[in-house]
């Protein structure tokens, strides 16, 4: 799988190019600022990218901004941002195209070394996994939702799993049930929060979206 | 300190009259002539009670001596700053701008102090100056109006006092050349009237103006008190802020020190601890090794709420209206958040307004039980420079009752904001609604 990494610390840069290297991912390349991302992402097209919120020359959020505009050009091109800290408007900014194939994580979840890769392969596959931190802030904020009362604590922790991007078997595994239960849970938020039957797997992501839109 | 002062209550009278087309401005400038004419009455009365004022204040002063004196000029003095508060309130209408007290603080330390205190007023002898100026200009300024007015009455009513009066009083009203022999002959003293009604109309307000202008510059503080009371405030908003800051820096030595730098510690101690394990036991290793990771998670986590107290991320990023937004976004109470603002302000402007919209915030959500909070903050810029104010404005719609000595956050708010001359005004009744407005000089970039 071939993969770009933004990140303008020289330690933390190598350390994930170690990473992902280990886990038998192509390191295509490795930039330390805003404009080499954008050229490197719309010249290279990688299966996924792992870009730092914060990056040269502003500092601020240019990672951030410099992904948002790539993915006008490349709809959909799975972006992986990580952050030392995590804030809900930058992930609703992120999630904003509806494309899905967006991770949103705290930096800190790269100590958990086989999740992180794992959270990385999903969101190649077009999956939305957003930090627990994103996920729970949300979920106590729109406790006043009217479509939010009517689940479950149950179906809470599902949809907050969900949101994290895993799978209902790893859901199953998680909460100490048969794969069975989770997916009648998943079922039912679907049906609480109005999302048509379809085939594909997008349901789940247009749930996580339909929390982070309020 | 002006933190807690209240709004400057300027009356609601329409004061430019310049032009008077309709016959609407025309009502407006004659109720406002009339509404002069009657203060003109009172002033004028006012200083024969400022004359006595002086007279009993003067007299106080003398016998100061004997005792009696002192409670005599301590009250006088008081009733002297009362009388001229009042003339500083009508002239504050007048000119449409706040005429500020000069007085110095009085001192919490007995009467002996405190008359030493008025006595070395310069703004006690300015009043008393002004004790006498009133009383001779008073009566030019507001006699002359009201004396025009008078005139105006008197001269339309000619032929009716001539008729009611015994016929020798009013024969002769314009010397002895002039001599009236009949009511029908005193019509011609009519057209006065209007002249002197006119004169009236055009300088009532120049008039009331003018004595305005006499009591500013004698009941406003002069320039050196201004600098004194401004040196004043600033010495004790520094002595906050330096207070302030030495406590931040504590509390951040604090954390780091039992925090993040003792995690650290633990978790070179669990490294070292695996590297001797290594070869006789792995499993051991592995617990290790996950425990050292658990640990840098929460070192991480406290490094990041610590630099999150001291300067939002978000903020840094976004600006001012990014991180009210991301605040918003983050509270429980559904929170609206409006902004005006030019781009960026300064760093230490944003913080300053960030952290006070923040501690009211999480005030409102503490105490005031409400169901929707929302925020406004608005950048207005002063004509022709770049700098501003910074109108912030915090109302929730919960049970009232917050107070700047209730034990709430609002105290530290207004000491942050204190440190840029900025204010905080609290309006909550009981019951509610509640409204903070907190505004901050500012430059924008």
């Amino acid at each position: 799988m071939r993969i770009v990494i933004a990140e303008d610390l020289a330690l933390l840069r190598e350390g994930l190019i170690r990473i992902f290297q280990a886990n038998d991912f192509e390191v295509v390349d490795a930039v330390d600022n805003g404009p080499s991302l954008i050229r490197a992402l719309t010249t290279l097209r990688p299966d996924v990218a792992i870009v730092d919120v914060r990056l040269p020359p502003t500092f601020t959020d240019e990672g951030l901004r410099a992904v948002i505009d790539v993915r006008k050009q490349i709809p959909g091109l799975p972006i992986v941002v990580l952050s030392q800290y995590v804030e809900q408007l930058y992930a609703r900014e992120l999630m904003s195209d509806r494309a899905g194939a967006v991770g949103y994580l705290l930096k800190d979840r790269v100590l958990d070394v086989g999740q992180f890769v794992a959270n990385v392969r999903q969101v190649a596959a077009g999956s939305t996994v957003m930090d627990p931190n994103v996920v729970s802030a949300l979920l106590n904020h729109r406790s006043a939702d009217p479509h939010l009362q009517e689940l479950t604590p149950r179906e809470h922790e599902v949809l907050s799993l969900m949101a994290q991007g895993r799978s209902n078997a790893a859901i199953a595994g998680r909460m100490f049930v048969s794969e069975k239960t989770v997916s009648k849970h998943t079922y039912n938020i679907f049906i609480k929060l109005g999302l048509e039957q379809s085939e594909d797997d997008n349901r789940r992501i247009l749930a996580v979206l339909a929390y982070l839109e309020g | 300190m002006t933190y807690s002062r209240g709004r400057h209550s300027s009356s609601g009278r329409p004061r430019s009259e310049k032009h008077s087309a309709g016959g609407a401005g025309l009502r407006a400038g004659l109720t406002l002539r009339i509404g002069l004419l009657g203060w003109s009455l009172l002033l004028l009365l006012g200083g024969l009670l400022g004359f006595g004022l002086l007279t009993l204040w003067t007299t106080s002063l003398t016998v100061v001596a004997l005792g009696v004196g002192v409670p005599l000029v301590l009250v006088s003095t008081a009733m002297v700053r009362w009388f001229a508060d009042l003339h500083r309130q009508w002239a504050a209408d007048q000119l449409s701008e706040p005429v500020a007290r000069p007085y110095l603080p009085a001192p919490d330390a007995g009467w002996l102090k405190g008359l030493w205190t008025i006595l070395r007023d310069p703004a006690t002898w300015r009043d008393w100056a002004w004790l006498v100026a009133n009383s001779i200009t008073g009566w030019f300024t507001y006699g002359l109006s009201f004396l025009l007015f008078l005139c105006g009455v008197f001269y339309l009513s000619y032929p009716l006092v001539y008729a009611l009066t015994p016929s020798q009083v009013f024969r002769t009203p314009l010397g002895n050349a002039f001599r009236l022999h009949s009511v029908q002959e005193s019509f011609a003293l009519v057209p006065l009237g209007p002249l002197f009604l006119l004169l009236w109309y055009t300088t009532a307000s120049r008039l009331a103006k003018l004595n305005a202008l006499i009591i500013r510059s004698l009941l406003a503080p002069t320039a050196q008190a201004q600098l004194r009371n401004r040196i004043a405030q600033l010495a004790a908003s520094r002595a906050d802020t330096v207070d302030t800051q030495a406590g931040e820096l504590r509390r951040i030595e604090r954390d780091l020190h039992d925090g993040a730098q003792a995690r650290l510690v633990s978790l070179g101690m669990s490294l070292g601890l695996a590297e001797q394990l290594l070869p006789d036991d792995p499993h051991a290793v592995q617990q290790l090794l996950a425990e050292a990771r658990a640990t840098t998670s929460s070192a991480l986590a406290e490094l990041r709420d610590l630099v999150h107290g001291i300067h939002p991320p978000v903020l840094a990023d976004r600006g001012l209206d990014g991180a009210l937004r991301a605040l918003a976004l983050a509270n429980p109470i559904p929170t609206s958040v409006v902004t005006r603002l030019p781009g960026r302000l300064p760093a230490p402007v944003e913080s300053a307004a960030y952290f006070a919209v923040a501690e009211v915030l999480a005030n409102a959500i503490k105490h005031a039980h409400a169901q929707h909070i929302e925020i406004t903050v608005e950048f207005t810029a002063h004509p022709s420079t770049t700098a501003g104010v910074l109108a912030m404005r915090v109302s929730d719609d919960g049970r009232g009752g917050a107070s700047l000595d209730g034990g709430s956050g609002l105290r530290g708010v207004v000491r942050r904001l204190g440190a840029f001359d900025g204010t905080l005004l609290v309006d909550s009744p009981p019951g509610g609604p509640t409204e903070i407005r907190m505004s901050l000089p500012c430059a924008s970039s």
